[in-house]
């Protein structure tokens, strides 16, 4: 047995002399063959997940089928002492399904049952690889589905949402993953099988699914997710804006919300953004205009006739330059389509885009794009910028090649300066992609020592020895003080207390 | 009181026993420990109701809150009972109490967006933060949410708030229990503005609320009888105001799946959130309601009155307790805010 220190918040861990050999041995008495990859060659396709500029191969992958093969795999590795990378259908978006080197990779794609469905009490139990958007296709006779729809919802998997507490276009109104799970069932590190929330609106003792929801599998290992379902709107309308200047359209976002209304769906992009996914999508976007917002109504027939009027009263007061309402359901899917097809169309044409998730004060939207503007001068790079306008969460895309030398440098670069304006605008690093390793330096800019001692105990209380998803979300201390730079954090001056290297 | 007053009394490490408004002493375990007035501590500091967030010091009567949002026609949506009027917003969230509308509109801790607390060693922590979308770090903010205040003093809140829905009607339908448990589920399950139910003497009423179009159109498709002063019924729920909530018997809370059957066992019932939450009175032995609830999936609650000292919520599972455990030490190692008010010995 080796002696574990237990998770500590000043340093990285090590554990290059966890039990290797004796746990492989061991997880081939409780895996089949084939649910133990070891061969380099077939750990190849598990050494990223979505942002494929992290790469590592892990010890070892395991692809247990039920619960008991997780809650034994749990066990001997806490025995053995090597850390575990809970990864669902990697599509996550901030590396943190990225493998530990001296770790197990565990896969929970085939434990990816719909276990129950229940419309009159409209939940769902599923198992945690279950697809997003599978819950909602069993739903739809029903006249129900699953309101979170991240971009990746034909392939991600519910507990990989729970993860990152993922979002959408339609989160303004329906919330995010947290507000859409009643209950996730979990193994801890000790083997423990622990249900957080219930079928009731709550539990006893603390709330502790707003701690699991988000987590980033830092807490323990979700087998089993109850999500809520939500009634379909019987109709649902965009209206397309158009608007000669960017401030303008940050002003009409203001105003809708001041306005009363809750759009089901809010969506700014820029010029750039517009030219990039018109050739591809044809979905008839003004590429004259310097921003376009999709603003959303969902409802009744009844409310939505009468919220889009409202909503285009707003929006022509505010200067839209063209107004166009989608006459059909086609019409609406093809606005959407654009919006949806940022990202891809990103990948055409750039041969590598970097994408951001800052969200910021709707207020400052404005400032932002002004200083992304200058930025792309600063660094010779272009940034075309998406927006979940509604709630200031902001995906501007980086585009860069990755086989110039020095552009994926000046990318990250690029990056930090906007995370760090995202955080003195009064806003957060991450609205919706989490943290994972890639923005795991960010975080020393967020928060301060000992709000980060207290998210290293948050995280002891759950996993003692530290061995779930280890150097992802948090930083370590010593981490954040050897970044190098003094970062002056709420005109304080961070980490005293540890030596500069 | 200034942060540096909270401070020496953190530091001084003996129990703390935190107050608001004091309309919530009833709640949770046994009182111990000196008194921490924080109602002092109030004040907006920021509302921006095009950001849809508001921030404001822990003492801050929910009044003045509410005063203040509808000026600009919003609302806290999660309707946090007053209890008298005294309620402050650090109190509702330490309860983390959630008005009639919870099973449409969402918890009060959904509604919670960024804290700031003083720890047990007397330092002053910020989590969240003023924005709809945020990930970053462990959701500590939310966390606190009906934490009964055992694990900081919560010094600052900011929390999401919504418009005020344009149109608003209540309808009445004579109804037995299992008849109008059925109705609010099926109900909820279709995309009707339904934003509050309960079912108490065989009355099931309906909230409407949202556009006024839909509200016009729920009430033809629902029929019932248009109730006239709804808002005094919904405010009666809320604040337990409401005849069913009068007397000195004890009152329970069973936190149940929404679907649950009518619980024949008991005589006299108030129903509300579409039948997941459901209150009675009496003295009733608590092994054999807890027994119940946990049958159905719930838990159950000694609200109000009786023996506080044997227990108010539910005990937690062994794995689950020693999480609880750990976590109370890592905001409060010396054991100082609110002891046992929670669970005993947290």
């Amino acid at each position: 047995m080796v002696s574990l220190t237990g998770h500590s918040p000043d340093r990285d861990p090590d554990f290059s002399d966890g039990a290797k050999a004796s746990l492989l041995r061991e997880l081939s008495g409780i895996l089949a063959p084939e649910a133990l990859i070891t061969d380099p060659e077939l750990l190849r396709p598990y050494e990223c997940d979505g942002l494929s500029a992290y790469r590592r191969l892990p010890l070892a992958v395991a692809l247990p089928e039920d619960e008991a093969q997780v809650v034994a795999i749990l066990v001997a590795c806490h025995r053995a002492g090597v850390p575990i990378v809970p990864r669902g259908a990697g599509t996550g978006l901030s590396a943190g399904s990225m493998p530990h080197p001296q770790g197990l990779l565990l896969s929970l794609t085939k434990l990816n049952r719909i276990l129950h469905l229940d419309p009159v009490a409209r939940l769902a139990v599923v198992q945690t690889g279950a697809r997003n958007l599978a819950i909602s296709e069993l739903a739809a006779p029903h006249g129900l589905y699953y309101a979170p729809d991240p971009s990746s919802q034909i392939a991600c998997t519910i507990g990989g949402n729970v993860a990152e507490n993922s979002g959408g276009v339609h989160c303004l109104k329906y919330g995010l993953t947290m507000q859409n799970v009643l209950r996730v069932r979990m193994v801890t590190i000790e083997g423990d099988i622990v249900e957080i929330g219930s079928h009731a609106l709550d539990a006893p003792g603390y709330d502790l699914l707003p701690l699991v929801v988000g987590s980033e599998g830092l807490l323990g290992v979700v087998t089993e997710v109850t999500v809520r379902l939500t009634p379909k709107p019987q109709a649902a309308q965009v209206i397309m804006a158009s608007f000669d200047e960017v401030r303008k359209a940050g002003e009409a976002v203001a105003a809708v919300i001041a306005a009363g209304i809750i759009p089901a769906g809010l969506e700014m992009m820029d010029q750039g953004a517009a030219a990039a996914v018109e050739p591809f999508v044809h979905a008839g976007y003004d590429l004259k205009a310097a921003a376009i917002l999709l603003c959303e109504s969902d409802g009744t027939p009844e409310e939505v006739a009468e919220e889009v009027d409202r909503m285009r009263a707003v929006l022509e007061r505010s200067g839209a330059t063209d107004l166009r309402v989608s006459r059909n359901e086609a019409e609406r899917l093809r606005f959407w389509a654009g919006r949806k097809a940022a990202f891809p169309s990103a990948g055409r044409i750039s041969p590598d885009y970097y994408c951001m998730d800052g969200t910021i004060p709707k207020k400052g939207l404005g400032e932002m794009l002004t200083a992304i503007a200058a930025m792309e001068t600063k660094y010779g790079l272009r940034c075309i910028n998406v927006f979940h306008a509604g709630d200031g969460n902001l995906h501007p895309l980086i585009l860069y090649d990755a086989n110039v030398a020095g552009e994926l440098e000046r990318t990250e670069a690029f990056g930090a300066e906007i995370l760090r304006l995202s955080v003195a605008l009064g806003g957060t690093i991450t609205g919706e992609h989490g943290v994972g390793f890639e923005k795991i330096n960010s975080m020393c800019e967020q928060f301060s020592t000992d709000e980060l001692k207290v998210f290293h105990a948050v995280k002891g209380a759950f996993d003692p020895p530290g061995l779930l998803n280890p150097v992802k979300a948090i930083p370590s201390l010593h981490r954040c003080a050897e970044m190098g730079r003094m970062h002056v954090h709420r005109g304080e001056l961070k980490f005293p207390e540890l030596e500069r290297l | 009181m200034s942060l540096d007053a909270f401070r020496d009394r953190i530091l001084a490490r003996a129990p703390l026993r935190v107050r608001g408004g004091g309309s919530k002493d009833f709640y949770g375990g046994p009182l111990t420990g000196d008194v921490l007035e924080v109602g002092d501590y109030r004040g907006i500091v920021s509302y921006e109701p095009s950001e849809l967030v508001m921030t404001a010091r822990a003492g801050t009567p929910l009044a003045e809150l509410e005063a203040a949002l509808a000026v600009c026609g919003q609302w806290m949506a999660f309707e946090p009972p007053g209890f008298g009027g005294a309620a402050t917003l650090g109190g509702a969230v330490a309860s983390g109490l959630s008005g009639p509308g919870r099973a449409s509109c969402g918890a009060l801790r959904d509604f919670v967006l960024g804290v700031k607390i003083m720890d047990g060693e007397g330092r002053v922590l910020t989590f969240g933060g003023q924005v709809m979308k945020n990930v970053a770090g462990f959701d500590v903010s939310r966390l606190l949410a009906g934490s009964l205040g055992t694990l900081g003093l919560i010094l600052e809140v900011s929390f999401k708030v919504l418009p005020i829905p344009v149109a608003q009607a209540s309808l009445r339908f004579q109804l037995p229990q299992d008849r109008a448990l059925d109705l609010m589920n099926r109900w909820a399950g279709r995309p009707l503005p339904v934003t509050a139910t309960s079912w108490e003497d065989q009355v099931l009423t309906v909230r409407l609320a949202g556009a006024e179009a839909a509200v016009r159109s729920a009430c033809g498709t629902l029929g019932g009888e248009r109730l006239p002063e709804a808002a005094a019924h919904w405010a009666g729920l809320k604040e337990q105001s409401h005849a069913f909530f009068a007397g000195e018997a004890p009152l329970w809370r069973l936190s149940v799946p929404s679907t649950t059957a009518s619980l024949t066992l008991l005589e006299r019932t108030l129903i509300e959130w579409g039948g997941a939450q459901r209150w009675l009175r009496g003295d009733w032995e608590p092994v054999q309601l807890r027994e119940l609830a946990q049958r159905a999936g719930g838990h159950a609650t000694r609200f109000r009155g009786g023996d506080r000292a044997a227990g108010v919520f539910a005990p937690l599972p062994a794995p689950l307790a020693d999480i609880h455990r750990r976590l109370k030490s890592a905001f409060d190692p010396h054991g100082i805010f609110n002891p046992g008010r929670l669970l005993p010995g947290l």
